[in-house]
């Protein structure tokens, strides 16, 4: 199995291809359209592989690579997947794959942007594939410089604004993240305490016994830092700015995996090593998570930008990830972790479509629309499809995981789940009113003549919807691999008392 | 059979796949496959039903869907998809598959020449799968998916014409409303998984009994009620099925009258030994359909769309139901549903066949319909006749054990409202009738009154077949069957002890005298006209004017969503923008500012740099020589 190598082909696909683009002239489009396009296919193949491979019954870490780097300092360029981690490869292949189709008709500085794009990407790969603390910390440094540029090169509404405020608040985030990394491996040196050497080898570092006052702090340190990216309340500010700034591709990945990053290193490292940091500050963390839910789905509400409604629809969903962490049972952190890909592939498709309708109308304020499904019935109908997955309809993915977060969450903060909960009535609200202000009622002529999804467009959507629908009617399975890759977490956890910071 | 029952609900979503995918531009063939698929779950469900009244023993089987073990004190998650075939779900689906055919039937007439009918006939196999595999579900959870998917055919179906600003607003108001009480629905059944670690049916009616907290269960139980209390649009949750009625009215007849409103006393009957654990709940559950049946029928008397009116009847009859089961008497509820589901779907599609003909829902803008439509006529009449409550008539029957269990189990006031109510009933549909089909001509000037002609063959032949159906079908529930044929409705669908059919003259003879005072009150103001209706309205202005509003319920909601809702979205984005962007946009100013300060450090002169260095180095120098005079690092 491990003969096929296919953790390294994944992230290489991008990077290759990214170097190789270098030296394209910037004016053979197609070729570089085709470049991207093969990394992806390349990266969603590889990783549709993997996770067919993936061998549920052993636990721990599998396809493992051993690369190796500056071994004198303990830093190691090792790559595995667990069935935390896996999922998360194949979601950002498949959103690259959906992306790239998305961009195929961007004629300005297309190899500019795809170069970044790609690097983007791969950075996002090495962040779940590294089995090294620093290595991961420099993917997603990686993952999140080159979005800077795309959003102020491409991008729209405010970009200066957005792209400087993202790359300010997400740098901030990783400084504070930094030291926390930092802390961690002078605590790993320590012979007494830790282990007598210095490493950043997650394997090793999750043998360690933290120091319960260690733990609180370098937990909260890790929360706020890599909270930035989920967002978590009340850092949150970044995203809809930067979405609804950012082209249509990136706002998709922006969504669908970068946002990611936060809960799965809170998951992987937050939970993982530190159990009674994690368990004092489970509250907090549920309190925010609660106002996530709740307070950003009112806010999506009165928003009159088709755009700032999802990105803010993201934030809201985002908060369930973090509930299922704070609840702490296998339930809820399997949820949460489904969550993420559940969600990914809901948002990329939500943006996809906002940015169909943008990118053909050059507006996206809901009061311009009316009565679209005339013109655009199959637009309308993928529409639907995304909504009703954003409300939590059953037989579609993203149901499966915010019951789970639910179950779970409902045995340690039942109130606070319940409120929660409240938010698929609140969620319901904004998007079939969204939905019914855009697409239904009279049409307006002045969108006459507006050309349904065909072609290029149709790939993603039916590659995204297809999969929340396939997953939302058998989702056995994939929960097997999830709850079975967040299974060694949870076991620390069990063993830690309950009760918090309150 | 769990084979057939699997087959029976997969048959109408093949039928949606199917006409999605190959079917869309050929209408007749949409409709073909739509009407197949949903004759072969009739055929199948009516064996079911046949097999469970020769061995009433239930059937079960599931299959695991999703399974996350637990680790350490918390639950894992356990949810399995399977069938239950008993003779509740036997009986249920062959209602829902029974009427999803006719109006089928009927609907190749009402929507001929509609550009959206492929559409329509996928949405109405949509539904009849959804509906389908909410009765046959085993567990709550898989009822809970099918309820959500019902909620979802129903959006579609009410904003058909989904280009219209009426139909597109009824839609989301219906799917919203729901919501309301699906999240009391979807808390109260997780607290139930916690408390029982199992969402089965069967499994859960042997451990509730025994359970001793009974102020949680009863927590419990009132969420779980919540959903029928949204679906069945009970008080205070009724403001959507009126306005649905902007669907296409044969979906009004299977949906919103019929069946789906129905899911939510099925629901409750299904889960009936959860209710009948606390009795308080059970007088709550009584009570809010006690209130909804008076509530609806006198908004019902003063209403002029013909659907409307049938709708606030539908609501109340609905509460009836509750009434039933709250008081006690599963058996009674089940049995009203089902004559019910026939003579109400037969008004709806009377209706529809009205309105086809007339394009005009208006009941004073109609008139003398009894000579152009004589069939549509007189099965509306045998509807409202049946839906009074007239011996021998299937609403008799079933309207009679309702009120005999609220008497029997000293449920002396809601006795008193159920009869009030049946007086009003009666009222309601002989204004109705007495307005529209015998009106004189010469009052209206309706634009097509007068080109009025009966509907097609395939649209009256369903009219006839429910007619026959609201005639003789609460036999099954009356004494006579039990001479015939040895059981009855009770004996076959009860809960506890079998209910034989038996009648109560004490209860029957005043029920059918209010019944007959009603059309005679009708009759003397809408049909002589020996009072005048605008006079009477005049002298009741007040009341006149509360019923007409509803009573303000839609009113309060729309102030609340707009005043509550809304505003409290406005001051948290206010604050998102304000607030938040504000300190931390703030503390990116200073941050600048900050920089513009300390850049004067780096003037360019020699001998102010020289001098940073130089106190640089004696610090680095005291800093390390600590150590050697006994200093801090250690």
């Amino acid at each position: 199995m491990n003969a096929l190598h296919l953790l390294p082909g994944i992230i290489l696909a991008p990077f290759a291809a990214a170097l190789i683009m270098l030296f394209v002239p910037s004016t053979a489009r197609n070729l570089i359209r085709g470049l991207a396009l093969a990394a992806a296919s390349c990266s969603l193949a590889l990783a549709g592989l993997a996770m067919f491979l993936y061998d549920n019954s052993t636990k721990g870490l599998q396809f493992v690579e051993h690369i190796g780097w500056l071994k004198s300092y303990g830093i190691s360029l090792d790559l595995g997947v667990d069935g935390l981690s896996l999922p998360l490869v194949l979601l950002t292949a498949i959103i690259f794959f959906a992306g790239v189709f998305v961009s195929w008709k961007l004629e300005n500085r297309t190899k500019e942007f795809f170069v970044y794009t790609l690097l983007l990407v791969g950075g996002v790969f090495g962040v779940f594939m590294s089995t090294d603390l620093l290595v991961l910390f420099m993917f997603i440094e990686i993952a999140v410089i080159p979005k800077y540029v795309l959003i102020l090169v491409w991008g729209s509404t405010r970009k200066d604004y957005a792209a400087m405020k993202y790359t300010l608040y997400l740098l901030s985030g990783s400084a504070l993240a930094f030291v926390g990394l930092f802390a961690i491996y002078a605590y790993a040196q320590n012979p007494q305490l830790g282990l007598g050497y210095g490493t950043f080898a997650l394997s090793d570092l999750g043998r360690i016994n933290f120091d319960p006052q260690f733990q609180k702090w370098a937990f909260l340190v890790l929360l706020v830092g890599f909270g930035v990216l989920v967002p978590i309340f009340p850092l949150h500010r970044w995203t809809p700015d930067g979405h609804s700034a950012a082209p249509t591709t990136i706002s998709m990945l922006l969504a669908g995996v970068i946002m990611k990053l936060g809960g799965y290193a809170i998951i992987r490292v937050g939970l993982g090593f530190f159990p009674e940091g994690a368990a004092y500050w489970a509250p907090v963390v549920a309190i925010l998570a609660t106002i996530n839910v709740l307070y950003i789905a009112f806010v999506a509400l009165v928003q009159k930008d088709m755009k700032f409604v999802v990105a803010n629809s993201s934030i809201s969903h985002m908060g369930f990830v973090l509930l299922g962490i704070a609840s702490m049972n296998a339930v809820s952190v399997s949820g949460a972790a489904a969550q993420m890909f559940a969600h990914g592939i809901m948002a990329a498709l939500f943006f996809a479509l906002v940015g169909q309708v943008y990118d053909k109308a050059h507006t996206r304020m809901i009061a311009d629309f009316g009565g679209l499904a005339k013109y655009m019935p199959r637009t309308s109908a993928a529409f639907l499809v995304v909504g009703l997955a954003s409300l939590g309809l059953p037989g579609l993915f993203n149901f499966v995981p915010e019951f789970s977060v639910f179950v779970g969450g409902m045995q340690r903060f039942p109130v606070l789940t319940a409120v929660s909960i409240f938010s698929v009535v609140v969620t319901a609200i904004y998007v079939l009113w969204v939905y019914q202000r855009v697409f239904f009622g009279p049409a307006n002529p002045r969108w006459e003549g507006l050309v349904d999804m065909k072609g290029v467009e149709v790939v993603p959507v039916v590659l995204l919807g297809g999969i929340l629908l396939v997953l939302g009617i058998m989702p056995g399975g994939f929960m097997n691999i999830v709850s079975g890759g967040i299974a060694p977490i949870v076991q620390r956890l069990a063993s830690v008392s309950t009760g918090g910071i309150f | 059979m769990i084979t057939l029952a699997i087959l029976l609900t997969i048959a109408p979503i093949a039928a949606y796949v199917l006409i999605v995918a190959f079917a869309q531009r050929w209408k007749a063939l949409s409709a073909g496959i739509a009407i197949v698929a949903t004759g072969g779950s009739l055929v199948i469900s009516l064996y079911l039903l046949i097999a469970m009244i020769g061995n009433p023993t239930p059937v079960h089987d599931a299959m695991q869907w999703l399974r996350i073990p637990h680790i350490g004190g918390f639950r894992g998650l356990e949810i399995v998809a399977g069938v239950l075939v008993d003779p509740l779900s036997a009986l249920m689906a062959t209602i829902v598959s029974l009427v999803a055919f006719l109006v089928m039937v009927y609907s190749v007439g009402y929507m001929k020449g509609d550009e959206g009918f492929s559409r329509y006939f996928a949405y109405l196999s949509l539904f009849t799968f959804s509906m389908l595999g909410l009765v046959v579900s085993d567990n709550y959870f898989m009822t809970f998916v099918f309820w959500e998917l019902v909620g979802l055919s129903s959006y579609l179906l009410i904003g058909f014409w989904r280009l219209k600003d009426a139909p597109a607003e009824a839609s989301k108001k219906a799917f919203v409303t729901n919501r309301w009480g699906d999240f009391g629905f979807m808390v109260g059944i997780i607290l139930l998984f916690l408390t029982f670690g199992t969402f089965d049916y069967t499994a859960l009616a042997a451990m509730i009994p025994l359970y001793q907290h009974l102020g949680f269960l009863a927590l419990i139980a009132v969420l779980v009620f919540t959903g029928p209390m949204g679906k069945s649009a009970q008080f205070p949750f009724h403001v959507w099925l009126p306005d649905a009625m902007e669907g296409p009215t044969p979906v009004s007849a299977l949906i919103h009258a019929a069946t789906m409103v129905a899911a939510g006393v099925y629901l409750v009957a299904r889960a009936f030994v959860l209710f009948h654990a606390v009795p308080n709940v059970m007088e709550l559950i009584a009570w809010i359909g006690g209130f909804t049946a008076i509530f609806a029928a006198l908004i019902a008397l003063v209403q002029k769309d013909i659907k409307r009116i049938l709708a606030y009847s539908t609501l109340s009859q609905l509460g009836y139901m509750f009434l039933a089961l709250g008081s006690g008497s599963m058996s009674a509820g089940m049995f009203h549903l089902t004559t019910h589901a026939f003579f109400k779907a037969l008004l709806f599609l009377g209706a529809g066949s009205v309105i086809h003909a007339l394009e005009q829902q208006d009941i004073f803008k109609m008139c003398g319909l009894a000579k152009k439509m004589p069939i549509t006529t007189w099965t509306f009449v045998i509807g409202s006749l049946s839906l009074g409550g007239l011996f021998p008539l299937a609403g008799f029957w079933s309207k009679d054990e309702i009120l005999l269990t609220a008497l029997k189990n000293g449920q002396v006031a809601l006795y008193w409202i159920g009869v009030i109510t049946a007086f009003l009933t009666a009222f309601y549909m002989f204004r109705l009738i007495f307005t529209a089909f015998f009106g004189k001509e010469a009052e209206v000037h309706g634009e097509h009154a007068h080109h009025a002609h009966e509907s097609p063959a395939s649209m009256t032949a369903p009219l006839i077949v429910l007619a026959v159906l609201s005639v003789i079908g609460g036999l099954v529930g009356s004494p006579w069957w039990t001479q015939w044929f040895g059981g009855s409705f009770g004996t076959f669908i009860y809960f506890g002890e079998p209910e034989p059919a038996h009648i109560d003259l004490a209860v029957a003879i005043p029920a059918t005298i209010v019944a007959l005072l009603g059309i005679g009150l009708a009759w003397v103001i809408y049909g002589a006209k020996l009072i005048k209706h605008e006079w009477l309205a005049e002298r009741l202005r007040p009341l006149h004017t509360l019923l007409e509003h509803k009573f303000y319920v839609d009113e309060f909601y729309a102030f609340v969503f707009k005043w509550v809702m809304l505003l409290l979205g406005r001051i948290l984005d206010w604050i998102d923008h304000r607030v938040i962007d504000g300190a931390f946009d703030g503390l990116g100013s200073a941050t600048r500012a900050g920089g513009g300060k300390l850049r004067l450090i780096q003037s360019g002169k020699l001998q102010s740099y020289a001098l940073v260095i130089f106190g640089a180095v004696a610090l680095v120098v005291i800093l390390l020589s600590t150590n050697l005079i006994g200093g801090f690092v250690k």
